[in-house]
């Protein structure tokens, strides 16, 4: 329990805290990239260099970057209309993740068995050792993970792109946008 | 309390913040927000239990995170897709007023 790990803690806490509660759209998806990176520094400080950097480049790179466009491509910034934040259904959700985390915390605090130490010595892995393992022991696990990106890749696009699903229609639909 | 059983209950709490957002929010890219947060939640606990597991050599943790980043990466971006989809119909991505099916 070192007081890297409570600080980094705190900041992914109160960053999802902020993302979940944020009235304004971007100010919550920055929010939510506070909180990729200070996970991204947890991952570095348990020894998972290359996780932790992928965590970087994927979540706070791409993910938060996609989904600030997607909250420009639809104005869906709720801090310029009048309405609710949290659905009419919040109280039921607020039971429920707060039942999930007793039961979670319940389920950690009772565990009894045997861990590693704390000054255990750190796991040596290089990025070689990974790529070695990708190509040798998960080379099937990488081949679907490669045929599952693409057909995401495809599907996210036809599902974005409008017109393309009924060429006969196309004009009545062009009409039906431009109102 | 060990630093394994820290970093359990700061996932554990991580992942009821991501479900409470991805429950009670209006706004469908927040709910997807919360998502993806309980997916971090998920990956930060791989991890842990691979640091202070007892055979970190066979990298099955940092395997397991990888490819469940990969998962959300794609999730991401079909559930974008998707709510634009559903933004060009509806004309709004408040989920409380998306209710019917038939449009």
């Amino acid at each position: 329990m070192t007081i890297l790990f409570l600080i980094l803690a705190v900041l992914a806490i109160v960053g999802a805290s902020a993302a979940m509660a944020f009235r304004s759209a971007v100010h919550a998806i920055l929010a939510l990239a506070l909180a990729f990176v200070s996970l991204a520094i947890l991952y570095l400080s348990l020894d998972a260099q290359f996780v932790g950097f992928t965590q970087i480049i994927v979540y706070v790179g791409a993910v938060a970057i996609l989904a600030v466009f997607a909250i420009m491509m639809t104005r869906s910034d709720s801090a310029h209309h009048h309405t609710e934040v949290f659905s009419k259904s919040w109280l039921t959700g607020l039971v429920l993740a707060g039942g999930v985390f007793t039961v979670l915390a319940w389920a950690v605090l009772g565990d009894k068995t045997q861990h590693a130490a704390a000054d255990a010595p750190a796991p040596v892995t290089t990025v070689t050792q990974i790529g070695e393992a990708l190509m040798q022991r998960y080379a099937f696990p990488l081949e679907i993970m490669g045929l599952l990106l693409t057909a995401a890749l495809i599907g996210a696009v036809v599902l974005a792109m409008p017109l393309l699903s009924n060429k006969s229609g196309a004009k009545s639909v062009t009409k039906g946008d431009a109102r | 309390m060990t630093p394994l059983n820290g970093y359990l209950l700061l996932a554990a709490f991580l992942f009821s913040i991501g479900l409470a957002g991805a429950l009670t929010r209006r706004n469908a890219i927040l709910v997807l927000a919360g998502i993806e947060l309980m997916l971090n939640a998920a990956n930060l606990n791989f991890i842990a239990f691979w640091r202070y597991g007892t055979h970190p050599e066979a990298l099955t943790g940092t395997m397991f995170a990888i490819f469940s980043i990969s998962i959300a990466a794609a999730e991401a971006a079909v559930g974008l897709g998707l709510i634009l989809a559903v933004y060009r119909h509806f004309k709004t991505t408040d989920l409380d007023e998306i209710d019917s099916l038939k449009g």
